[in-house]
This record gives structure tokens, sequence and C-alpha cells, in this order.
């Protein structure tokens, strides 16, 4: 099994030789005022393309919050105008909404995923990878093709209906259409996103520690507690906030299956962008979407190490 | 010991088996749904056909937003694997200073709601002035699948011992070389890997290309416009379509993966014999 301290000691003996590198001597002084490391130049292209493509377009979508209303230039005289907007008008219903069914969808998917992680990592053995991929799989549908079959599964004299009509000759009618519908259509299409993180989460669970345990005289719900749940932790955070995230920013549940029982937010930042024409409308939604993400990004990844969590004990 | 009480064991299976099913459920009713003769799904189904299918494969605007999306998920996947390679060194095994911040960084386009990442980067190239079209969705899709690329490749590189190659070039291997012969080969299954991620990722995108592709249109985004216009049953036959080419592309991925894992094996018997 590798060693990671002694690993870290030979990468770390590696540097000083790339130093005395050959043709480095002439231009040596000139380099030194460069990071030389190998790192920093292999991140480069990735951070070149995050740049011009994340953080260029979320630095946009601020200018464009603080123009007037309609306006179609990120330059001009800043105003407060669209917050102010923002707040007299109704939009907290469908930023409410939304936060709640991304609550609630975070909630059930860990105490769905839990049990499926576990059965992956403790049961499945060698067999473990091609599980995953069969879980995995579905997310290279496109999710508004699963979410009509789910539509169709659903909906009036769709399978489930028809199939309970023709069985028991009593239908279920119409499921489709209101809001617990679309909290499992968000449960359904980042089951993925949980099940992943806590399946890296478990992989650092050693054995031996919830064995030590229950020798000790741990209850099974001890060694979960106690053992199982901080060792799994890191998972757990990501896979929960992942999920929450992207369930906050989920629009085609709610299309596909809520046919219009509720608006989520980001529905209405699309309408302010497409038919309402308003882009710095549609940007300060945005805006205080990001922020709320990112709230929630900046309290739970600073309890996590990235490091730890993919390095396999 | 603390082993799984068999009756939690067997729990543990059915729940896995059932959830299964489900992930696939509502892929099983699209095919059906796909194969009904009438024009509006009703189950149980009174009368199958192919109709739907030929309608579909004699569509030219079908065809286009197929060969779209397709020129579309090889650029993406290309380009990404590339990028993410290099990436995915500096995220794991390189010892540098930026690193954990290089690392939430990566983690920054995952963690973001797609539409609204979409929407932002139209607003950006409109406001640069760069015309829309299956170029800039190459661009938008980047953005977000080159990061999860990147630690799908991550992965590969956490478990890989950086040893291997600092004895290389003790060794009198130059860089390149050490690259070349020890690097590589060690990591080509992760490479593989998000090769494979990025193509499926960007073969079943609806979000970017809704908001970055301009007049060009993709089979996601197809489907999308004929959903909310009035449903036909060829949305579930190029729904369908569309599954199948996913998993041809899912399994023929695995089928170059097993090979080359085999030939492998032989290459190192053959240099073991002799």
């Amino acid at each position: 099994m590798t060693d990671r301290s002694f690993d870290a000691t030979v990468g770390t003996s590696a540097t000083p030789d790339e130093r005395t590198g050959r043709g480095a001597g002439l231009l040596r002084p000139w380099l030194g005022r460069l990071p030389r490391n190998a790192g920093f130049w292999s991140a480069m292209p990735l951070s070149l393309l995050l740049l011009f493509g994340f953080f260029g377009p979320l630095v946009l979508v601020v200018l464009y919050s603080f123009m007037p209303r309609g306006s179609f230039s990120p330059i001009g005289w800043p105003t407060l105008e669209n917050y102010r907007d923002i707040v007299e008008q109704n939009f907290y219903i469908s930023f409410g909404w939304s936060l709640l069914m991304a609550i609630v969808a975070a909630v059930l998917l860990l105490l769905v995923a839990y049990p499926l992680a576990v059965a992956m990592v403790r049961l499945a053995g060698k067999k473990a990878d091609i599980y995953t991929i069969l879980i995995v799989a579905p997310l290279f549908v496109a999710e508004n093709i699963r979410l009509q079959g789910w539509s169709l599964f659903f909906d009036k004299s769709g399978f489930l209906d028809g199939a309970m009509e023709s069985l028991f000759g009593v239908g279920t009618g119409s499921l489709v259409g209101n809001i617990p519908i679309v909290i499992f259509g968000l449960v359904y299409v980042y089951l993925p996103f949980m099940l992943f993180p806590l399946i890296l989460g478990l992989t650092n669970v050693p054995g031996d520690a919830r064995e030590a345990a229950s020798d000790l005289g741990a209850t099974r719900f001890q060694v979960f507690r106690d053992i199982e749940l901080p060792l799994a932790a890191p998972g757990v955070l990501i896979g929960t906030l992942l999920c929450f995230v992207l369930s906050l920013g989920a629009v085609s549940e709610a299309k596909f299956l809520g046919k219009g029982a509720v608006i989520p937010i980001v529905q209405d930042i699309d309408s302010a962008f497409t038919f309402g024409q308003n882009w710095p409308r549609g940007s300060a939604l945005s805006v205080l979407l990001i922020l709320i993400a990112a709230a929630a990004v900046v309290v739970v990844m600073r309890r996590v190490d990235i490091d730890r969590m993919f390095t396999r004990r | 010991m603390s082993d799984i009480h068999p009756i939690t064991r067997r729990l543990l299976w059915i729940f896995f088996a059932a959830a299964c099913l489900l992930m696939y459920l509502p892929m099983l009713v699209t095919a059906l749904a796909s194969l009904s003769r009438s024009r509006f799904f009703i189950f149980p189904v009174s009368k199958y056909s192919w109709k739907w299918y030929e309608d579909t494969l004699s569509s030219l605007q079908i065809e286009q937003a197929a060969i779209i999306s397709l020129i579309v998920a090889v650029m993406v996947a290309v380009i990404s694997v590339a990028l993410a390679f290099v990436g995915a060194l500096a995220y794991a095994r390189y010892d540098w200073k930026g690193r954990k911040s290089f690392q939430y960084l990566v983690m920054l386009p995952i963690f973001f709601p797609q539409a609204v990442l979409g929407l932002a980067v139209q607003l950006w190239l409109n406001t640069l002035g760069v015309p829309m079209s299956w170029h800039s969705t190459v661009f938008g899709q980047l953005v977000w699948i080159a990061p999860i690329a990147t630690l799908v490749i991550a992965i590969q590189v956490f478990a890989y011992d950086p040893a291997f190659e600092d004895a290389a070039r003790d060794l009198g291997a130059t860089r390149w070389q050490a690259m070349r012969d020890i690097t590589l080969p060690l990591l080509w299954p992760g490479i593989f890997s998000g090769f494979l991620f990025s193509l499926l990722l960007s073969w079943s995108n609806f979000p970017f290309a809704y908001y970055t592709s301009g007049a060009d249109v993709t089979i996601p985004e197809w489907l999308h416009a004929k959903m909310i216009g009035g449903y036909t049953p060829m949305v579930p036959a190029v729904g369908t379509l569309s599954i199948l080419v996913g998993a041809v592309m899912l399994c023929g991925g695995f089928a170059i993966a097993y090979a080359a894992k085999t030939i492998a094996a032989r290459r190192r018997l053959a240099t073991a014999a002799r």
C-alpha cells in the first residue's frame, strides 16, 4: 500500500532537482520572479478557462444588476432600483419555494442515498465499480428526457394510472402538477450527485476502526454515530451541499412535473432575461441566488479537506 | 464482529435493486411511449408501430441537430480532457502554493446552477460581441464539463505514486520520456474515463446549449422545444434514440478500455516469458 508521507518526501525532493535543471542557469535571475513550479503551470490552462468563462460572466452579472431597468449595457450610472423592485414585488415567493424544496430534497436525498452508499461500499466488494456505473449512467441522459418519462409515468392515463385502472379498476388519476412530485423529481435527478460523495466518504472509514469500537463494547448505533459518521462526514457534507445548491438552481423538474404548480426562482430569472427583456432584473435575481448558494458553500467547504476526501486509506 | 446483519444485508440489496430500477424506469416508459401508434400516450398501449421512428429518421431537422450535438460533444470531450489532464496534475499530484485555492476554484462551476451559469455566459459573450453558434456552446459547456473531467482524472492521480516518475528521472529519462512512458500509461484509465464523461455529459447537456447556441439546435434543445410547444410521439422516439446513442458511447468506451487492458496484459506476459 502507498504511504502518503513517504510520497510527500519523494515529491518534495524532486523540487530542488528541478531548480538546478539545465538551461535555466542563464535565465535564472529572471525566472526567479515567476512561480517556477510545475503545479502552477499545470493549473494555468484550466484557471484561464475559468477566469474567462466563469468569473468574467459572474462579474458581468454583478455589474448588470446595478444598471437601470431594461438597460442593455453594463456601463452606466449604478443604481439599486433592481434590488428595490425585487424586494417590493413578490419574488420572495419563488425564492421561498426554491429554498424550501431544495432543503427538503437535500434531506430526503441524504436519507435515500446513505443506505445505498453503504450497500455499495460494504457489500458490493469487487463489483462496486459496475454498480456505481449503473447508478451514474442515467446522468448521461438529458434531464428533460428522464423527467418527461416520469411525466408519462405519472400523468392521467399514463403508465401508472393505466396499469392501476386495468388491474384494479381504479386509476390514480393525474399525479403530476403538485409540489411533492417536483421534490420527487429533484430527488430522482440529483441522486447520483449525493451518492458519489457519500461513497467517497464511506470508503474513508476503515473497517478496523469499526471493528475495534465494537470489540470495545460499542453498540451498532454507537459505532455508526461515533465512528462511521464522523469519518464519512466530508462526503456527507459535500453531497448534501451539492444537492442543495443544484436543487436551488433547478428548473426542469417544476416545468415537466410541476406543470406550473410552483415557479422556482430560476424560472423567474429566465423570464426576466427572455420575455421581460430586463437583463438588470434577471442579473439582480441571479446575484441574490448566487449569494444564498455561496453562503452555503462557504459554511460547508471550510470544514472539508479535499485531499483527505480523495485519498483512500 | 461489526459486520452487517444478514437481514439488514438482504434489505440493503432489495433497496439497492429498487433504486436501480427506479433510475431506469422513466427511460423504459419513454421507449414504450415511442412505440405507441396513437398521437397521445395512453397506457395500456392499444397499437404498436415504428411510425414515429420512421418520421424521426426521415427528418432533416433532427439529422442536423444530431450532427451538431455530436460535433459539440467530440470537441468538448477532446478539449476538456486536455485541460483536465494537466489540471488534475496540479490538483492532485504537484505540491504547490496555490493548490488548495485551485482545488476550490475547480469545484466552483460544479456547485453552480447550470441555467444561471448558462445565462451568465450568454450575457458575457453577447457583451463581448461574440456571435452565438455551436462554437459558443462548446465554450459554455467546457466551463462546466472541464472541471468535472478534472475531478474524474484527479481520482486516478490521487492513487498514482509519483515515485515511479522520479525513479525514471533518476535513471536518466528526460521529463518528456517520463511523462510518455510512465505517467501517461499509469493515468490512462483516468484520462479515458474523463474523456468518456465529458463526451456523454456534453451529448446530454441542455442548459448551456439552450442559452449559448444561437440559431443552432442540439438534440436536447430540439426535445425541449417540442415538449414545451406540444407533445408528439416523436419526442419519446428522439429521446429513446438519444439514450441509445449514449449507451453505445458508454459501452463502446468500456469495450475499448477492456481491449486495451487485455492487450497490455498480454504484452506484459510476453515480455515476462522472454
